[in-house]
């Protein structure tokens, strides 16, 4: 709860940054509204419509209004309220980041571990050629060449067309999260379906985190199987597997969980990018067009959507952090 | 088995069941899928916002009281014909003898989706839904003469009678556009409330139409879904039972799709994709020059040294018109140069302008005008058209270096709001326009009312008066004269320097044919079908 609290300033700050930097973006709605032929009128008429004729001041307090009764307000571009629109896409990028989070952590952490573990020898180099590699790639680069590869050469990849098969039957929608939903109906086809949409993108920006985690992890172990107690461990004969997994991993894991949460956060703004390529239908390419358009409320809206999953992904790793050291726990 | 062993077979054993997707075959028959960069925001084009594709989706859903008919291009391919208007939902009309009203008399078996039958309220509501809604339709019908609700009268269950404010020959095509759609008023009032008298909250997302095609599902800006009506009566039955239009971002993507015959068509591939799709010969690719659209230079007639009309002439004559076509478009436009003169011998437009690549002419010009040195100038362009435009700025730039100007180039990411300061000595710049009387065009660029598309802020008497003149004049000779004189004047005078005329090129699979080029540049899925 205390830590809630402490998130309130950032929020603010991110209100307050965001509004002054739509503002100052080139672009104005009116125009970009006004149709193919505007004429002088049309566009002042257009303004007063969206109450851009009032001063800063003004418009900025109508959003505090706003924004204190859970409006986002209405997206021009989409025409459907803001957190309308938010929340039917925010699961899809949660999907698509959780998942890539998850495939990055599942290949980054072994490969950090084996890398410490033979340190120098060929396992080690191919770890770090593996690591700078897919930090070196755009995650927009990687999409496009997964595409090329799976779908366009090889034929086995669906259609870069979203989440699901767009002919397929629409699942009944309750949690927004098509692998979630496919379980709760028991719909075994649309949740293949929805995982093999899944791979291409998810793994497209699973490459964009490994790098950072595999560096971190190789670093974080090497550290640890140095340090005092594990020699003692060793001097113990414990089982090799038990000594490496179990005590030094588990003392390794704080600045992983770290840069875990940095990786987190830098993959929801890589995902911009991939859903593009990927025509997902999640909050990245909704913030794309909308920032194209000038639509004020609509880009907001994102910015704060996303400040407030930071704030949280922060809360969850720092509760995190008590329950894999004893330490943090006893010092809160 | 050993550990590593089962992971092996395992991750394998998951990869093939996830890819095995594709077995299940699809019969796609009597359905298509369409994917472009944009997807309809909005169901209804009167709402604040509606973007292209809602022009789009509103042809197919709704229906107008009159259509546009149909002729064939030069290469084949079939495009609307502005000068053909057709019945649609009326089945006659006729000109009261001093044209001061129309009168249309409405087909009797017409009815909406929900089954309710059309009547000439429905359309009395309509029209005075796009005169009291304000916005986009409000100014789209103003420009055709209709402004007031009491120009529109219904004189029986299905008669409709317009009164006409002045004689004005774009009241008639107004009505073939898609702004006057004919809604069911009955069922929008029952959506409509104190605060939203014309249902627009609620025609957002829903359609209230006669058209061809239902509403089957909608994501707004990401697919549309329609679906057969069984009773339509605007045109003969369409082909195809379902219709998928879906939002593509990634022109790579759409690309991949149409290649690997997922997608049927593509309306909207960059230029060098098309280029390369059209060598391939493995696709069905319709181009439509776009109609009344000019990619141009312009260049600022209150600003020296374009004051000077050799000096715009010379500027006219050191553009490598073929080059800037080749590097920006890959070829996929319509030159805009090479005339013999510059006296139009027909009205067509656009027309090529009598200007060549000639940087001896060039300089000579430059010389007489006192500029034999050259001069520093910039050129503006759109960054939304960069990737079209920049490689024309570029060439344009190396080309004035010949003869001794010195152009730099900027890029703007704010160009549209940007374009009314009118502060520009030279600026890529395109117009389109909806009706093809080429004095209408022309208003928006050449007369001194100075719209904001008058980037040159050109302004000459004579030109007004000529397009003034054409405005009013219905018969059709002396019309010819006039236009033959303005756009001879707009030559001469060169403000305005055509770079060329843009090509619409849809990408469709072989077997998918039927398709009309349409104003709002829009797939009208009505007539496709597979063969």
């Amino acid at each position: 709860m205390r830590r809630l609290v402490l998130g309130l300033p950032t929020l603010a700050g991110v209100i307050i940054v965001s509004f002054i930097l739509t503002r100052l973006l080139p672009g104005d709605p009116a125009v970009y509204f006004a149709g193919a032929a505007p004429t002088a009128e049309a566009i002042a008429e257009l303004r007063k419509t969206l109450l851009l004729d009032h001063s800063l001041w003004d418009q900025f307090a109508a959003y505090l209004v706003q924004l204190a009764r859970g409006d986002l307000g209405r997206s021009l571009v989409t025409g459907q309220p803001v957190v309308k629109d938010l929340s039917l896409r925010f699961p899809a990028t949660l999907e698509l980041t959780g998942t890539a989070l998850a495939l990055a952590l599942l290949v980054a952490v072994p490969l950090g571990v084996a890398g410490a573990l033979r340190k120098g020898r060929a396992i080690d180099h191919i770890c770090r050629i593996v690591s700078t590699m897919a930090l070196s790639m755009p995650a927009f680069f990687t999409g496009l060449l997964l595409v090329f590869v799976f779908y366009y050469l090889l034929g086995l990849a669906p259609a870069p067309l979203g989440r699901v098969d767009p002919m397929a039957f629409p699942l009944a929608e309750r949690t927004g999260f098509i692998l979630l939903d496919a379980i709760l109906a028991w719909d075994w086809s649309s949740f293949r379906d929805g995982l093999a949409h899944l791979v291409l993108p998810a793994s497209a920006l699973a490459l964009a985190g490994i790098g950072p985690l595999t560096r971190v992890t190789r670093g974080a172990m090497l550290a640890v199987l140095t340090s005092d107690f594990i020699r003692a461990a060793r001097s113990y004969d414990m089982s090799r597997w038990r000594l490496v997994y179990v005590y030094a991993l588990r003392n390794a894991m704080l600045p992983v969980l770290t840069t875990g949460g940095f990786v987190f956060s830098f993959l929801i703004s890589a995902n911009v990018v991939v859903e593009k390529v990927f025509s997902w239908p999640g909050i990245g390419s909704y913030a794309l067009e909308a920032l194209v358009a000038s639509d004020y409320a609509a880009v907001q809206g994102f910015v704060l959507a996303v400040a407030t999953l930071y704030v949280l992904v922060n809360i969850a790793i720092d509760i995190l952090y008590g329950i894999v050291d004893v330490r943090v726990r006893l010092a809160g | 088995m050993d550990r590593r062993k089962f992971l092996e077979v395992a991750a394998l054993g998951t990869a093939s069941s996830l890819f095995s997707w594709r077995a299940v075959a699809q019969s796609k028959s009597d359905r298509l899928l369409i994917v472009a960069e944009m997807n309809a925001n909005s169901l209804d084009t009167h709402t604040v916002g509606a973007n292209r594709a809602t022009y789009g989706l509103v042809w197919m859903t709704y229906d107008r009281l009159m259509q546009f008919g149909t002729r064939t291009l030069p290469n084949g391919v079939q495009r609307y014909d502005y000068f053909d208007l057709k019945p649609q939902l009326a089945e006659s009309w006729e000109m009261a003898p001093d044209n001061s009203s129309v009168t249309f008399k409405l087909r009797k078996d017409v009815t909406f989706h929900d089954g309710a039958p059309m009547s000439a309220r429905d359309v009395k509501w309509s029209f005075d839904r796009f005169v009291k809604v304000g916005g986009f339709p409000q100014r789209q019908m103003e420009l055709g003469s209709l402004t007031d609700v009491d120009q529109f009268e219904v004189v029986d269950d299905h008669t409709f009678r317009v009164k006409l404010l002045r004689s004005d020959k774009l009241t008639m095509p107004s009505l073939a556009i898609v702004v006057p759609s004919i809604y069911n008023s009955e069922l929008c009032k029952k959506n409509a409330s104190a605060a939203d008298p014309w249902a627009l909250e609620w025609t957002k997302n829903s359609s209230a139409g006669s058209g061809a095609f239902k509403v089957e599902s909608f994501k707004s800006g990401e697919q549309v879904v329609l679906a057969r009506f069984g009773g339509w009566k605007g045109g003969s039955m369409p082909a195809v039972e379902r219709v998928m239009y879906r939002s593509v971002a990634a022109a790579g993507t759409r690309r991949a799709l149409v290649e690997r015959g997922d997608a049927d068509i593509s309306p909207d591939l960059p230029p060098r994709e098309v280029a390369d799709l059209i060598a391939s010969k493995k696709f069905n690719v319709e181009s439509a020059p776009m109609a009344n659209t000019l990619k141009y230079v312009a260049l600022s007639t209150v600003t020296k040294p374009f004051d000077d009309v050799r000096v715009r002439q010379a500027i006219a004559y050191a553009i490598p018109y073929q080059k800037v076509i080749d590097s920006s478009v890959f070829g996929r436009a319509e030159p805009m140069f090479g005339a013999s003169s510059n006296a139009p011998t027909d009205i067509s437009w656009p027309q090529a302008f009598p200007y060549d690549y000639d940087p001896e002419k060039a300089k000579a010009l430059l010389g007489q005008a006192g500029l034999g040195s050259g001069f520093e100038t910039k050129l503006f362009f759109d960054a939304q058209a960069a990737t079209i435009d920049e490689p024309a700025a570029l060439v344009i730039q190396d080309a004035l270096g010949k003869i001794g100007v010195r152009m730099s180039i900027e890029k703007l990411p704010d160009f549209a709001a940007r374009r009314s300061q009118k502060n520009w000595p030279m600026a890529i710049d395109i117009f389109g326009a909806w009706f093809d009387d080429p004095d209408f065009f022309f208003r928006w660029i050449w007369h001194g009312q100075n719209t904001v598309w008058n980037v040159a802020s050109y302004k000459n008497p004579e030109m007004d008066k000529l397009l003034d003149a054409a405005r009013q004049e219905r018969d059709s000779a002396a019309y010819a004269v006039l236009v033959k004189k303005f756009i001879g004047l707009a030559m001469t005078d060169v403000p305005v320097i055509p770079l060329y005329q843009p090509i619409l090129d849809v990408v469709a699979q072989r077997d998918t044919k039927g398709y009309v080029y349409m104003f709002h540049r829009q797939v009208d899925a009505r007539t496709l079908h597979r063969t």
